[in-house]
């Protein structure tokens, strides 16, 4: 496997293990599954941090990832210029987040970015349209998609402004406990 | 012109897919040609504009760009109006954009935004930076980087110095909470933690406080590595994350919550054991008693029935001494007697019973009790009122799936939910006529009735067999005999659930969960009143007919066959109800559909075992060492019977109201029928003579006021402690007092509950008025701005265009 001294810097591990939810074990164990992705790019050695990004088509290919429909929301949530290319430090971010370990504010806070798919800090009809889309593979026609997006709007839209914002998004992540056990990959 | 920013910007706001070759799913395509749409129609309304220019800005892409077109999407009643950048500058700053639940995340998201804005505003020049004519625009776009810089730097500044106030173990806690990348947490990390001396110079004029202060942060410091190290001792400890994954991954959460449960039960059951031989088993295998006259030779019959050789052994209660145990002197100083404090301490093994059986029972109680409250504080909220379209769109996709097949799965399944969900909104439910109602409520009563009769029967059954197992003679000398109860009361406990299954098809629920949560109901009456009646059936009539004999070892022995046959019976229904029953509908009835993994049934059986255990404790000490090897084989057996044989439910519940109503389950009908048969059994039924650790003994509860008594013999220094059983413990009336105030502080916290909810619903109105207070303000400073605007342009096209152009549009709002 390797020794965890040569990978990584004593004070790396320790900023990593106080800044994520993982222990250096699993950090470890990240990085390898991190360095399998690209064993040609992903040096052995970070402890010069070196500016390496996997591109986003190799994460797309984790067996965590791969079939699920929000694998590029995800990935662009988490990297660093939000084109889905990820450096080692977002990808410990990405599965921190998505931890069972993570409170729900971090949690819902990040789920409301995946799912504003314009990024523009509200979940609009059009947002709505295309979660939803994604979620049933587009087998729902277009009538029925406008009728849940509306539904879904006088449901969780507080202020009545046409869109959620994060304060809608958390008061309605609030009501639905099985937000933390979905919302959740295991690595 | 400013076209070229156009192609810059618009191509990654739409999700454009770098994969699309690799998959091409249908949704895909309609994606590639939404953002051709979108660009040819960006394209039509700049021409549009370019030659006119003062037309009204309807679905004006020139401040927004894509973000025009989404709002054009969207038809709401107000319809979301277009914004000048200038507005829209405003708009990023408002504080209902960066609220977050503590000062750290207060200043974080305004860190994080404004660091955003900034890269983006660096990276390419924003379509909403850029008017109409360049340069006031770039003006602007200059002026607005250098405030921007410093609103960083002083985010940042504040951000740190807020987290250097913070001791470490909560400074950890903020950093992980936050929703900033890892790379800036680092940053702060770094930043927040070298000036500590500082910190420490700053409080060094008063002396004792820092040093308090330096104690207080090196303990917390060893604490959390001390936290650390176990945590990652634990996890080395954990076997089966990979299966638990592998089963989340094909199955979904639902059914992880059965395995979750059984895990949750190990540990229940670890706890269990620990002080029990700690201060029971362990002791008393140290000084074994003198070995009877005569010891049964070890047949293989022993493992079903667990009397035999086992009977003598450390198993069960007759096995313990009911003397003071100390240790045997080597050799005596004097040729005399042994002193009898040569040697260590000497422990009364009656007092040590009784009270690790009372404590361990008492710690179950207090982490079961614990563990429903969390489970319950998450499931359910004050005044939550049903959003269930949104929560079906945001919290249904369960993230955890892995392979394909499982995730097909997962896409059916929101289907079918979403569109039942229209359903109930597209068809009008015709008024349900009378008679309808009225049949449905005889036909609801009928199912009803027939399965409380067949409850009654199998009560009936295990009553009267009981009864004969009493009075037919020599059934508790022949070995064999002895296992015909415990087969009766498994096989009615088979059979009677599928029954029930069969009459429900009868009742037609309208929801699922429904028709599930009654079934649990049924089959829970059912176990209970069979597990009734053989408690009645020992402590009632077998402590009579046994009267000089070791009822307490029968007993146990009763629950030990109870427990294998419950096992065993388990794994034949595992065998027959999956494994067979997906043999049959794929050869004979040519079926590709495999049998369900029935969640409720599995996690029933799981309960009754554990209800076993805990009723057996007192008369088997080691009883949860079985339960944990029974629980460790049928975790395989149940895992490798999924993969190969079942499917997951085709509706899959609410996995957290899951595990709230399996430990619900389990704290209440199962722990606390056992507390009371325990509590029952110590306080009320004569122990018997011959055998165990109170065969003196009135009841066993007498160990514990024999050992009052004689501290109240040893002397005044301990007087304490007889006053405290006098007075408190014998005596009525401060149990009454305590109920009386439990029930006091329940009833008010009731009311506390319900002025909330009042509350809650004061402040979603007054959230409203906010919200169409703010789109008002908004609206109106948007006018403000156009007029600003429209009057500027309108002085600098002046000189170009003729005046005919100049239309007064007047008020929009």
């Amino acid at each position: 496997m390797g020794n965890k001294h040569t990978v990584f810097t004593h004070e790396q591990l320790e900023a990593y293990q106080d800044c994520t939810f993982f222990t250096r074990k699993e950090i470890m164990r990240l990085y390898y599954r991190y360095q399998d992705l690209a064993p040609q790019l992903v040096p052995l050695d970070y402890t010069s941090c070196p500016d390496v990004k996997v591109p986003y088509e190799l994460i797309g290919t984790m067996p965590e990832l791969k079939d699920n429909p929000f694998r590029q929301r995800i990935a662009q949530v988490f990297s660093e210029d939000g084109d889905g290319h990820m450096t080692l430090d977002n990808f410990l971010d990405m599965f921190s987040v998505m931890s069972e370990m993570a409170p729900r504010d971090l949690k819902a806070y990040y789920a409301f970015k995946i799912y504003d798919f314009n990024n523009d800090d509200y979940i609009c009809a059009w947002d709505l349209e295309q979660t939803v889309t994604k979620l049933t593979r587009g087998e729902l026609n277009a009538e029925e998609v406008s009728l849940v997006c509306e539904k879904v709007l006088d449901e969780a839209d507080g202020d009545h402004d046409g869109r959620l914002s994060l304060e809608d998004f958390q008061n309605m992540i609030l009501r639905a406990p099985d937000f933390l056990s979905t919302f959740h990959i295991r690595i | 012109m400013a076209q070229p920013p156009v192609f810059v910007l618009s191509v990654p706001e739409t999700p454009d897919d770098p994969e699309g070759s690799q998959e091409p799913s249908p949704y895909d395509e309609s994606e590639v040609h939404d953002s051709f749409y979108q660009l040819i129609q960006e394209q039509s309304r700049w021409a549009a504009e370019e030659g006119l220019e003062l037309q009204q800005r309807e679905p004006g892409p020139g401040a927004l760009g894509a973000l025009g077109d989404d709002h054009q999407a969207l038809l709401g009643p107000e319809g979301v109006p277009v914004h000048s950048m200038a507005t829209l500058r405003i708009l990023a700053s408002m504080p209902s954009r960066t609220i977050g639940r503590s000062r750290g995340a207060i200043l974080s998201q305004l860190y994080n935004r404004t660091v955003r804005l900034r890269r983006r505003a660096a990276r390419r020049p924003q379509l909403r930076d850029v008017g109409r004519s360049a340069r006031p625009s770039l003006r602007l776009y200059d002026l607005e980087l250098d405030p921007l810089v410093l609103e960083e730097e002083e985010k940042r500044v504040l951000l740190v110095k807020e987290l250097q106030g913070l001791t470490v173990a909560q400074r950890d806690h903020v950093l992980r909470g936050m929703p900033l990348s890892l790379a800036e947490k680092r940053c702060l990390r770094e930043e927040s933690r070298t000036p500590r001396g500082k910190r420490r110079a700053r409080q060094g004029g008063r002396g004792l406080p820092s040093c308090c202060s330096q104690l207080q942060d090196s303990c917390v410091l060893a604490l959390h590595n001390l936290g650390l190290v176990l945590l990652s001792g634990l996890q080395a400890l954990k076997p089966w994350r990979y299966a638990l994954k592998r089963i989340g991954g094909q199955f979904g959460s639902s059914v992880l919550s059965y395995f979750l449960f059984l895990k949750t039960l190990l540990a229940f059951n670890a706890l269990l054991l620990l002080p029990l031989l700690a201060f029971i088993v362990g002791v008393q295998a140290a000084f074994p008693p003198a070995p009877p006259a005569s010891v049964p030779a070890f047949t293989g019959l022993e493992l079903l029935t667990g009397g035999g050789r086992f009977a003598h052994t450390v198993l069960y209660y007759g096995y313990y001494s009911n003397a003071t145990l100390s240790q045997p002197c080597a050799s005596p100083p004097d040729g005399g007697q042994c002193p009898p404090e040569a040697g260590g301490l000497p422990y009364n093994m009656p007092l040590a019973y009784l009270f690790t059986v009372g404590v361990a029972f008492f710690i179950t109680c207090i982490t079961l009790v614990y563990s429903m409250s969390r489970s319950f504080g998450e499931s359910y909220r004050v005044g939550s009122t049903s959003g269930v379209h949104a929560i079906s769109v945001f919290c249904s996709w369960d993230y955890k799936v892995t392979q394909k097949w499982a995730s097909r799965l997962q896409h059916d399944n929101i289907r079918t939910q979403l569109k039942e969900l229209l359903a109930v909104w597209q068809l009008r439910r015709g008024p349900r006529s009378m008679c309808w109602r009225l049949r449905r409520v005889a036909v609801l009563g009928l199912v009803w009735l027939l399965c409380l009769g067949i409850t009654l029967g199998c009560t009936v059954a295990v009553y009267s067999f009981s009864e004969l197992m009493i009075k037919s003679p020599g059934s508790t000398e022949r070995e064999g005999a002895l296992l015909a109860l415990p087969l009766v009361v498994c096989l009615l406990n088979l059979g009677a659930p599928y029954l029930y299954r069969g009459l429900a098809a009868l009742e037609r629920h309208d929801s699922p969960v429904l028709e599930v949560y009654v079934a649990i109901c049924r089959n829970l009456i059912l176990k209970m009143v069979t597990l009734g009646i053989l408690c009645y059936h020992w402590l009632g009539r077998r402590v009579g007919t046994l009267r000089d004999q070791c009822w307490e070892n029968f007993v146990g022995q009763e629950l030990y066959r109870l427990m294998v046959m419950d096992f065993l019976f388990t794994l034949l229904d595992t065998l027959f109800g999956e494994l067979v029953w997906r043999l049959i509908s794929e050869r004979t009835l040519k079926r590709r559909g495999k049998p369900e993994f029935d969640i409720a049934g599995n996690v029933l059986e799981l309960i009754y075992g554990q209800t076993l255990t805990w009723l057996g404790v007192l008369f088997s000490p080691l009883l949860p060492a079985m339960q944990i090897i029974k629980l460790l084989l049928l975790f395989y057996v149940k895992k490798t019977s999924l993969m190969a044989n079942c499917q997951a439910p085709r509706r899959p519940w609410k996995a957290s109201h899951m595990s709230t109503v399996f430990i619900s389950l389990l704290c209440f009908p199962s722990f606390l029928g056992a507390a009371i048969f325990l509590c029952y059994a110590v306080w009320q039924v004569k122990p018997s003579s011959i055998c165990g650790p109170f065969r003196t003994l009135d009841t066993m509860y007498e160990a514990g006021k024999v050992w009052v008594r004689h501290l109240e013999r040893a002397g005044p220094r301990v007087s304490w402690l007889p006053w405290i059983h006098r007075y408190l413990l014998e005596n009525t009336f401060p149990i009454y007092l305590v109920s009386a105030l439990l029930l006091a502080v329940i009833y008010l916290n009731i009311q506390v509950v319900k002025g909330q909810r009042k509350v809650i619903c004061l402040l979603k109105e007054q959230i409203s008025n906010e919200g169409e207070d703010k789109i008002f303000l908004i609206n109106k400073l948007q006018s403000v701005y156009e007029r600003k605007e429209r009057s500027r342009v309108g002085r600098t096209e002046a000189a170009v265009m003729p005046p005919a152009l100049f239309t007064d549009d007047g008020d929009t709002w």
